[in-house]
């Protein structure tokens, strides 16, 4: 038989989930697809836990379990802006209202639209469980389609984004085949640094184009130093595809991930560049 | 226990904390205006508030409302009856499943926005899918539900007023779909299916499954007590309720298990699957030395249907120009957000099944075969159909429900989930199509050769329709003097291929419409002048020789022309974004093709006074209850406000036929005309009165009065007649037609309707994908008997035929969901400008013409000569997703 408990510490919450069968709940939303009219498994449901809620430290510590409405609705600075633009595409308003970020990383899904932004901005994830808490950065926490790093009893308790990372300005953009409610052919995030013209730190992501979303450290070696106004003939196609892995499904085919990825890219940095030259945050 | 607040009342429930909120509102609660499309939160139309912001409810565990306030469409407050207000006013509701979740969804915006403009509507109603209405009348509903008109009763003739719809009172509350009607004492029945595409099965220890705690009976093909076969054309029926020892495809039902409620569960169910090659497409079917699918049906080969007249061949060698190409189309899933669902019962020694369906006879006469009842002990009662597009035309839960019924004594009820829905019913026909079509040096179309293979799937289904209707309609609605056209439909193991909107006509579409664009361009012709100056007109002869009436295409074609021009002069392409315009035309036969149709329609007035229609046209959401009566009140002479509704009932209703081929406005709507006509007669004959009298009802009494004279005819001193009234007539109409011969020669349907689409469209070349800007559609209705349903068909057309062009695959096994397997959202459907032509045909009720079909066949051909004209890349496989569109850019495929 299944159990049910919400606890409200997360010392309560390691320990019922450091019991055999039990089964972490954050939003459901990737939990209920497939199940019967009940959940199955001993269900730790992390809502009430106050710790894994909310944004502190302008943006530097983001609670695992902060739903996609709270992370678009907060104040939040101009780097993040990535992030509450995809906080605003994953499904539509119910599934933003009840999905949280922890949840969109522990699912790993190779088109997690939290992925991208979280990798622009540095992100790193503090994992606890009874036998302890450990920090690492987001892209050691994913290890490919559905697999992360965590150990049974495990969770996500917070994402942390280094200070230095919250500088500069961000843009998300992620393209499917209809308007709304979209799994990704390719997202792209992008972060730029732009002093006196020139770029001065860039870090641009790409998911659904490899089984983890990637750093293209290619790409972003090639933008530092340029001037903001033509940053974008920076990017080639090369540097995009050296760092992805794209399959050909249902969505669209391998080569035309890479060659959207790399204009999403493009179109990316072409508008950061403007807005941080233009001195336009939002 | 979990407590918590829903519409204000404190509840209690004993629910399981992991269950679904979705399930703990419908079954705990009784609250079923919450509807459940998916399971999956891809559909919304679970959509609740939670604390006053829009959740799913299907993937809300009941734990997590504890202590929380609930809010459902049952809900009674002012924000809500404004919406609905609006809702109706504004004909947001077709058939009404998405309607809570809209109506959930839009309460949350209102709430942060009072006044919220087009934009925000958009964003804030994404998450909930609407298949019917294309979702334009729904976002301005609720742009304008803060507006609070005073509604004005609709005076003088019924026909050509705005009447809101008249079931739509209880469309804007929740109502009474497939899966929202649970008799006491029910089993919930489940379905085994095949999860191969070609496999032989045999069963292990059935009777330790059926001895399992919870489990009321297993029942396979050998249970069945009458013939294990159905069919909508019964010359071709071959589909088994329950598949005997072979799977044809994956998702055919192999056997059922009755469960206690709450105890379903298939888990280690015992069939032993021995999997068999399948085939996968015609050309393998085709092949020599292919395996059959049936035994008796040689190559493969379900039908093949023909047009010729005169020498196509020497048409093109004499041609002055002549264009030819190929198109691919893929299977497309009808996506109603309601999957099947239905009950059954024992009522006396009737069995009375209540499901979602679009023909309850066709139900009736297949599933009383297969229990081996006679007519008279079953009866089909449809529920509220929550969308159909031709689907739910064939039976797929009424056998296994009744059969349930019969062997355990018990009601039943089932309810697929998503992907028993999207597995095991049917299809759009997936069409390669080529041949060519020749013009003389003036652009008169010469002739056109056309060749079409349709994968029909499994089983027959409608596959003989699709391969009969498509060559009669190969040419278009163009002047074609010579032509040959053939349409073969081959069984595969893929799905089986039924009815979808169009019977394959859309396919057809899409390859004449793009291929006249290359025929107009070497012609040196506009392409709106092309498509004029071809245009059937009254008197010639259409393909199949029948001598044309009433043909509304020529006045489309010019009711598009200033749009026309308006648009290519606008059409300048910046940068990567290059924009084009698009057109493309229609026609399409109403009715069966030359078969028989007929539809009945009584009236009655009761003693009382109580004046009743008893209209049996199914409506799924097309406003056929509101069309009928709107119909009947003019012909009778009486407001539509003035009939009580007795609904599609086979108990209780005259067979209307089938809400199939565009047939009911037309085919009942005359039934309608004449039994509303024969009833006032007989009023008029009782007072003596001339045609011109006016009839009014007052309490028990007729009012009958010319000028200044008054009779009354008081109705409970009139005896009672045989059908139960004081006064009644019943009247049938079934559409003159006379069959086609071999060469597909005669005059398959009575009235015709014409219509022609323009999309203005920008194209992003660097990615492939289309946004589309604008579409105009005209559509020729003979007479437009209510203006808001017919925008509403049009506009709801329009949204599956950008599905069909731009992105709808359905994948056997890797699209059976709603995440998959994509329909268009709110932000896919472009403003949609209808022009409603009226070309009266003699043959319609008050000159009116079918329209349903016609919608949707313009849109994807228009698409993509759009695409075309902005970029010079001609598609030529759908759905056009960007892989493709890009793919196509940088040369032929």
């Amino acid at each position: 038989m299944s159990s049910y408990a919400r606890p409200s510490t997360l010392a309560d919450a390691l320990s019922l989930l450091a019991a055999r069968g039990s089964v972490p709940l954050a939003g459901g939303t990737d939990l209920y697809p497939g199940a019967g009219a009940v959940l199955a498994g001993d269900l730790v449901d992390l809502g009430g836990v106050d710790k894994l809620r909310g944004i502190s430290g302008g943006g530097q510590r983001i609670g695992a379990a902060t739903t996609w409405s709270e992370i678009a609705e907060a104040n939040l600075p101009p780097a993040m802006r990535a992030l509450q633009q995809a906080a605003v595409q994953v499904g539509g308003r119910q599934i933003q209202n009840m999905g949280t970020i922890g949840g969109n990383l522990c699912n790993a899904s190779p088109a997690a639209d939290g992925v991208p932004p979280l990798l622009v901005l540095g992100a790193g994830v503090e994992l606890s469980g009874l036998a302890g808490t450990r920090r690492l950065p987001l892209a050691e926490f994913l290890l490919g389609v559905r697999q992360t790093v965590l150990r049974p009893g495990e969770i996500v308790v917070a994402i942390w984004l280094p200070e230095a990372s919250l500088r500069g300005i961000s843009a998300f953009s992620k393209l499917g085949a209809r308007a709304h409610l979209v799994i990704s052919i390719a997202m792209v995030a992008v972060r730029l640094v732009v002093e006196n013209g020139r770029i001065t730190e860039a870090a641009v992501a790409v998911g659904a184009c490899s089984a983890v979303a990637r750093r293209l450290t290619g790409v972003e070696h090639a933008l530092i130093g340029a001037p903001a106004k033509d940053a974008a003939a920076r990017v080639h196609i090369a540097d995009v595809a050296a760092a992805l892995t794209p399959i050909d499904d249902i969505r669209a085919s391998a080569a035309y991930r890479v060659e959207a990825a790399t204009e999403l890219v493009r179109r990316s940095v072409a508008e950061v560049a403007r807005r941080a030259v233009a001195g336009v945050a939002a | 226990m979990i407590r918590f607040t829903v519409n204000g009342a404190q509840v209690a429930v004993a629910a399981p904390p992991g269950e679904r909120l979705s399930e703990v509102l419908r079954e705990r609660l009784g609250l079923r205006g919450t509807k459940v499309g998916c399971d999956a939160g891809d559909c919304g139309a679970c959509t609740v508030l939670v604390e006053q912001r829009a959740v799913c409810a299907c993937l809300m565990p009941a734990g997590q409302v504890a202590g929380r306030d609930v809010q459902t469409v049952e809900a009674q407050t002012d924000t809500l009856t404004n919406l609905r207000a609006a809702f109706l006013r504004h004909g947001a509701a077709q058939c009404g499943i998405c309607t809570p979740g809209m109506l959930m969804a839009a309460v949350d915006l209102l709430n942060r926005v009072a006044k919220p403009d087009e934009a925000e509507v958009k964003t804030a109603l994404s998450g909930v899918l609407c298949r019917c209405t294309g979702y334009r009348k729904i976002i301005a509903a609720v742009c304008d539900a803060h507006s609070n008109p005073e509604l004005i009763p609709a005076t003088g003739p019924q026909v050509g007023q705005r009447l809101p719809r008249i079931d739509g009172a209880a469309k804007v509350v929740g109502d009474n779909f497939g899966a929202d009607f649970a008799p006491s004492g029910v089993v919930m029945v489940k379905a085994v299916r095949s999860p191969h595409a070609h496999a032989a099965f045999h069963f292990g220890d059935l009777a330790a499954f059926a001895a399992r705690p919870g489990v009321v009976g297993v029942f396979i093909a050998a249970d069945i007590p009458g013939r294990n076969t159905f069919g909508v054309i019964p010359a071709y029926a071959d589909q088994p309720a329950i598949a005997a020892g072979k799977a044809r495809f994956a998702g055919e039902c192999v056997a059922l298990v009755a469960f206690e409620p709450g105890r379903e569960d298939l888990t280690g169910f015992p069939v032993i699957w021995q999997v068999l090659p399948a085939i996968t497409s015609p050309a393998e079917a085709e092949a020599d030395g292919a395996a059959l699918v049936h035994p008796h049906r040689p190559r493969n080969l379900l039908i093949e249907g023909r047009v010729q007249r005169g020498d196509a061949a020497a048409a093109m060698a004499s041609s002055a120009h002549v264009v030819q190409g190929t198109i691919r189309t893929s299977f497309v899933e009808h996506a109603y957000i309601e999957p099947e669902a239905g009950a059954a019962w024992m009522e006396g020694d009737v069995l009375h099944i209540r499901a979602c369906t679009q023909a309850p006879m066709l139900d009736r006469d297949d599933t009383a075969a297969i229990l081996a009842l006679p007519p008279a002990r079953l009866r089909i009662i449809p529920s509220a159909v929550g969308g159909g597009f031709g689907s739910k035309l064939d039976v797929s839960l009424q056998p296994l429900l009744g059969l349930v019924v019969l062997k355990t004594g018990r009601a039943a009820r089932m309810v697929y989930t998503r992907q028993e829905s999207m597995q095991s019913t049917t299809k759009r026909h997936p069409a390669e199509i080529s041949g060519r079509i020749g013009c003389d040096a003036q652009g008169r179309i010469t002739g056109m050769e056309f060749d079409a293979r349709f994968n029909t799937g499994a089983y027959a289904s409608w596959g003989p329709t699709v391969a009969n209707r498509v060559p009669v309609h190969a040419s278009g609605p163009y002047f074609t003097p010579a032509i040959h056209a053939t349409a073969r439909a081959i069984h595969t193991h893929g799905p089986v291929s039924g009815a979808f909107r169009g019977f394959g006509v859309p396919q057809a579409a899409v390859w004449q419409e793009t291929l006249y664009d290359q025929l107009a361009e070497k012609a040196g012709l506009d392409r709106l002048q092309f498509r004029l100056l071809n245009a059937l007109r009254d008197g010639q002869l259409s393909a199949t020789g029948q001598v044309m009436q009433a043909v509304g295409m020529r006045e489309c074609l010019q009711a598009l022309q200033a749009t026309w021009a308006r648009a290519l002069a606008e059409a300048v392409s910046r940068g990567h974004l290059k924009r084009g315009v698009g057109i493309a035309s229609c026609w399409y036969g109403c009715g069966n093709t030359s078969l028989p149709n007929p539809s009945t329609i009584r009236i009655g007035i009761t003693r009382s006074g109580d004046l009743v229609l008893h209209q049996g046209a199914t409506d799924i959401g097309q406003g056929s209850n509101t069309v009928i009566t709107q119909i009947a009140a003019d012909a009778l002479g009486v407001p539509a406000t003035a009939f009580r509704l007795i609904g599609p009932n086979t108990g209780l209703t005259p067979d209307a036929g089938k809400t199939s081929a565009s047939r009911q406005t037309f085919v009942t709507g005359r039934a309608a005309m004449a039994a509303a006509g024969a009833l006032r007669r007989s009023i008029l004959r009782l007072a003596n009165a001339a045609d011109t009298a006016l009839i009014g009802l007052q309490s028990h009494k007729l009012i009958i009065s010319e000028g200044t004279l008054r009779r009354e005819i008081d109705l409970e001193t009139l005896p009672q007649d045989h059908r139960g009234y004081a006064i009644s007539a019943e009247e049938s109409y079934d559409p003159p037609t006379t069959p086609l011969n071999a060469q597909g020669q005669g005059s398959p349907y009575a009235v015709y309707g014409y219509g022609a689409q323009m999309v203005e469209a920008e194209v992003d070349v660097a990615l492939g994908t289309v946004r589309l800007i604008r579409i105009t559609a005209a559509h020729d209705l003979g007479r437009v008997i209510n203006p808001t349903l017919a925008e509403g068909q049009i506009e709801g057309g329009i949204a599956q035929g950008i599905g069909m062009a731009l992105m709808e695959e359905y994948l056997p096994g890797r699209t059976d969901n709603l995440h998959d397997y994509l329909i268009p959202t709110t932000g896919d459907v472009p403003p949609i400008d209808s022009l409603l032509i009226e070309v009266p045909d003699p043959d319609g009720p008050m000159g009116a013409k079918g329209l349903g079909e016609h919608v949707l066949i313009p849109t994807a051909p228009a698409i993509l000569n759009a695409i075309r004209h902005a970029t010079g890349a001609s598609i030529t496989r759908l759905p056009a997703l960007p892989h493709r569109i890009l793919a196509a850019l940088k040369g032929p495929e």
